[in-house]
């Protein structure tokens, strides 16, 4: 019969309307800026550098072994190395570096900075307004800019950190200097006479 | 907004026999709300019928397989995510596949079923929102779409889960997956790809009784089994023309030969078969998807011994290819012993099941181009890489 | 305030404002005093519809609406109003200016004329012609015309071919409209509609005597809405202003408060349409049940617009859209004999005896050939649901 299937259609097209009013599932808007969506773990935006402790440059992770802006596909890591040397995360004195920029207008999120970094210096953010006026310099991150604390790290991405935080606690552990051994015990033995 | 200008002489007289009228040559810009992207068609129309059309592309290139030979292996990963926007992962699929082809990799078998996992829900979203672009073209003012952007959205989610990020998820790595399933990830999926039935079910109680969609796509767009084979078109527009060949079924790749599913074909070829082998399809993926969830072995996700950085494959070339949503996906790498391949190569789905448009809508309606276009399923960024 | 002084609170005041007129200038100013409340509130009715049409689409489809702009997004009409008019009017050099600029006042001036014969209540018509329903089929040509100036004005290649498929979609479609209604003229041997109105507006058993609940002028009514549709350019005849092909077709070159003034013609030819079917079909300004008729006629008119335009939202969310040869082939391969055929049986339904008798001869009368009828037009396609194998 002419017009079935419009009906048919016509029927599905009033379930969705009135169910809109009575289900969450038929109206799936979320009013953003009010509501905001469940932040999801794992979400990467753009990587920034973690720091452990309160000073963001003497704590900074980072010893400028310059893996990253090798592996970077579009090659937008700049680092330039520093000419002393400072304590790493694990204790032991290496580079730092003395400039760290990220152009995150050429960046595309890849995350392979944070796979190939041995020291668990970079990482992904996910903060996501990050809207400028400049299209140039405002989007060129320096150090300060990308540095942020292991809490933040935590906080954003907390399954990681802890496991980032367990490993970086054994590798401390080997690399501490071992305790001198404890003094010989006093020998019963009677002194010669 | 494009218009077009009229012809300035009479190039082009109409066949019908009326020896005074013009051809109407309207050029379908590369602004236009129905072309899936800047695509422009050229096309020479008699009143209403199609005489001549031609397809312009070459809007989004990229340089794409120019870069991939500046780049490392494993640089070049991030990029095929960017070359079927919609599917990413299917893409790190295939690239995947040739380099682990030229290298010898082997995969370990949990990787190979989360590479399922993922590549078939892949192929769900694909098709879903296919199907309500589809309907979007033909004027049902966007419904259809916004149901099946509500079910891509779960899985878009799914994907953000895992990987971190919803299209560009770069999650294969040469030698298995980049991470392993978070908690909850599996009960979460199982969950969407138990309602996803419910979804088709409702999309088809929408549209397939419905006479107005029977009426403009039955019959229209026409592809014959010879001229399909003859043209090098695979994917779903193939099986809709009655031509058994999935690569899923032929090549075996990776473990779909433990899988139980079948292969939906078509007989007219027209582009109501493409519409209705497509939500087989749907229905088989989520078949495959539950048997690959309830088989998921443990153990490593990716092969332990391939290198992440310094990666050099022996010198050689290989071709690796998937059965991706729109069809056969291939990459084709030579390589040299650098870590930069020295020639590479994408066989783009979507660009060689384009070459058949102009037979496909001769004789047409105008109003047919966008459709048949529409049932092509191309991606721009696939098309021009 | 009795119902009745409700009901007729229009016309008292009317009179009222007139006492206060020197009789030489009572005609000029009763006539302004008519036209001016369907001046205001037909286009208020317009920015409401708008609002609930975005509404009502973004519910079906799983979203809200527009819901920033004043309470419930209410005042978004207002926003919208303001963008078209501060918008710059682009003319292309190489149109033809006059015919240009004319054509969407030529469009609106139609829309409005038509509702000069509408019966919006008891006793509130603006002009009762006894040639009402011919007046009002004339003046619907109109709005064809000024389509075809527009689109052939604009000197663009899409908007010709808009322009053309929209006169041969309207042309069409007006032989159904106008025999989907000759069925009522043969009912009440009269072309007015308050004398159309007056006579269904009488109760058997609390029921009313409107047309719609007789086999012939239940059939009458889905014509005559299908036509309806297909001559405002609604989804899903809306080719002409095809979206997705040649984007707006026939008003493509039109910005700015022209372009409003193309959307106000084509909502105000929908309400004049609708506001026919109701007075033709529905029983005008009647109430539904005999004790209902305490409330003001104005009111049930309004109410069953409001259930109209919801129809017409509710379809356009919902159908895609013909083309165009299939188009024509329902209007004239389908309505056409359909509405022929429903000549006959109002001819029928007035012969008979009244009784169960005439109602299965008029129902199988109208059913038959509506099923032979659809038949055939699938017959020529082969349109059928398809079953599709799997491969060994």
């Amino acid at each position: 019969m002419l017009g079935e299937g419009i009906l048919k259609g016509l029927a599905e097209t009033a379930r969705n309307f009135f169910g809109s009013y009575v289900s969450k599932d038929r109206l799936t808007t979320i009013q953003f800026p009010e509501e905001r969506a469940p932040r999801i773990e794992a979400s990467r935006n753009f990587p920034f550098l973690v720091y452990d402790g309160t000073d963001p440059m003497a704590g900074l992770r980072c010893v400028s072994c310059l893996i990253c802006e090798k592996e970077c596909p579009p090659k937008c890591i700049f680092i330039e190395k520093s000419t002393d040397k400072k304590p790493d995360a694990v204790g032991k004195p290496q580079f730092y570096p003395s400039k760290f920029n990220i152009d995150i207008s050429v960046c595309m999120s890849c995350q392979i900075c944070v796979e190939v970094c041995p020291f668990d210096a970079i990482k992904m953010d996910n903060a996501f307004e990050l809207s400028a006026t400049d299209r140039f310099d405002a989007l060129l991150f320096n150090k300060q800019q990308l540095a942020k604390p292991n809490e933040y790290y935590h906080e954003i991405h907390p399954t990681e950190a802890a496991d980032v935080d367990a490993a970086l606690a054994a590798a401390r552990a080997k690399a501490a200097p071992k305790p001198p051994p404890p003094p010989a015990p006093p020998t019963t033995e009677t002194p010669a006479l | 907004m494009t218009t077009a200008t009229l012809p300035p002489s009479a190039t082009l007289t109409s066949q019908s026999g009326d020896s005074d009228t013009q051809l109407l040559e309207v050029s379908m810009g590369p602004q236009h709300p129905s072309t899936h992207g800047v695509f422009r068609m050229d096309v020479a129309l008699d009143g209403e019928h199609v005489v001549k059309l031609k397809p312009i592309f070459g809007y989004l290139h990229r340089n794409h397989e120019k870069i991939a030979e500046n780049e490392t292996y494993l640089g070049s990963m991030p990029y095929t995510d960017r070359l079927d926007y919609f599917c990413s992962i299917t893409n790190n699929w295939a690239y995947a596949l040739a380099v682990e082809t030229l290298a010898g990799i082997v995969v370990p078998e949990r990787a190979e079923y989360l590479r399922v996992i993922t590549g078939e829900l892949t192929r769900l979203q694909n098709h879903a929102s296919l199907v309500g672009f589809l309907m979007q073209d033909m004027g049902a003012s966007g419904t259809p779409l916004m149901y099946a952007f509500r079910e891509r959205e779960k899985i878009l989610d799914l994907f953000e889960t895992l990987t971190g990020a919803r299209m560009m998820c770069n999650y294969m790595r040469f030698g298995g997956c980049r991470c392993d399933l978070p908690e909850g990830w599996l009960a979460q999926a199982k969950q969407v790809v138990d309602a996803f039935p419910r979804f088709l079910d409702e999309f088809e109680r929408l549209l397939s009784g419905n006479e107005i969609l029977m009426a403009r796509t039955q019959g229209v767009g026409v592809l014959s089994k010879e001229l399909a084979i003859n043209a090098g078109v695979t994917g779903p527009m193939l099986r809709a023309c009655g031509v058994n060949y999935d690569l899923r079924k032929v090549d075996k790749y990776g473990i779909y030969d433990r899988f139980n599913f079948r292969v939906p074909l078509g007989e007219h070829g027209d582009v109501y078969d493409r519409y209705m082998i497509r939500l087989l399809e749907m229905r088989e993926s989520v078949s495959i998807l539950q048997q690959a969830m309830r088989d998921l072995p443990e153990g490593p996700f990716t092969d332990p011994k391939t290198k992440v950085r310094n990666f050099r494959p022996k010198p050689g070339e290989a071709y690796g290819r998937i059965e991706a949503p729109k069809g056969e996906l291939g990459f084709y790498l030579i390589s040299d012993g650098t870590p930069n391949p020295y020639r590479y190569r994408v066989r783009p789905p979507s660009l060689i099941n384009l070459t058949i448009l102009e037979d496909m809508c001769l004789g047409q309606n105008i109003a047919d181009v966008v459709i048949i276009l529409g049932s092509v399923d191309i991606v721009m960024g696939e098309v021009d890489r | 305030m009795t119902p009745d002084t409700i009901d007729q609170i229009f016309v008292i005041t009317k009179h009222w404002l007139l006492g206060y007129v020197p009789s030489a200038l009572q005609p000029i100013v009763s006539a302004i005093l008519s036209v001016v409340p369907i001046l205001v509130l037909f286009p208020l009715l317009f920015a409401i519809t708008t609002v609930l049409e975005r509404k009502g689409l973004g519910r079906i489809q799983n979203r809200y609406g527009p819901n920033r702009v004043g309470p419930y997004g209410f005042s978004q009409p207002i926003a919208d109003g303001i963008k078209s008019l501060t918008k710059e009017d682009v003319i292309p050099r190489s149109a033809d200016q006059v015919v240009h600029f004319l054509a969407p006042l030529l469009l609106v001036l139609a829309a409005f004329l038509g509702y000069a014969i509408l019966p919006i209540g008891r006793n509130m018509v603006i002009t009762n012609l006894n040639a009402g329903l011919l007046y009002f089929f004339a003046i619907g040509s109109m709005v064809e015309l000024a389509v075809f100036m527009a689109g052939w004005s604009s000197r663009s290649k899409y908007s010709l071919l808009g322009a053309m498929r929209a006169v041969a979609q309207m042309i069409s479609y007006e032989i159904p409209l106008v025999l989907a209604s000759v069925v009522i003229i043969m009912a009440t041997g009269s072309l007015s509609t308050v004398a159309i109105v007056e006579q269904q507006a009488h109760y058997t058993y609390s029921l009313p005597h409107w047309f719609v609940f007789t086999p012939w002028g239940f059939a009458g009514f889905l014509a005559f809405m299908v036509a309806a549709t297909a001559e405002s350019n609604r989804s899903p005849f809306d080719l002409p202003e095809g979206e997705s092909e040649i984007i707006a077709g026939y008003y493509i070159e039109y910005s700015g408060f022209k372009f409003a003034l193309f959307f106000l013609g084509e909502y105000l030819g929908m309400f004049a349409t609708s506001g026919l079917a109701i007075t033709l079909f529905l029983g005008g300004w009647s109430a539904p049940f005999s004790f209902l008729t305490w409330v003001p006629s104005y009111l049930w008119f309004f109410a069953k617009l409001l259930v109209l335009i919801c129809i017409f939202i509710w379809i356009r969310g919902t159908l895609p859209r013909l083309r165009q040869d299939q188009l024509m082939n329902l209007a004239w391969k389908f309505m056409l004999p359909m509405t022929l055929i429903n000549i006959f049986t109002a001819a029928l339904w007035h012969f008979m005896p009244a009784g169960i008798l005439r109602w299965l001869a008029c129902t199988a009368l109208l059913v038959i050939p509506c099923i032979a009828l659809s038949r055939g037009l699938k017959q020529g396609k082969k349109l059928q649901v398809r079953t599709y194998r799997f491969a060994e």
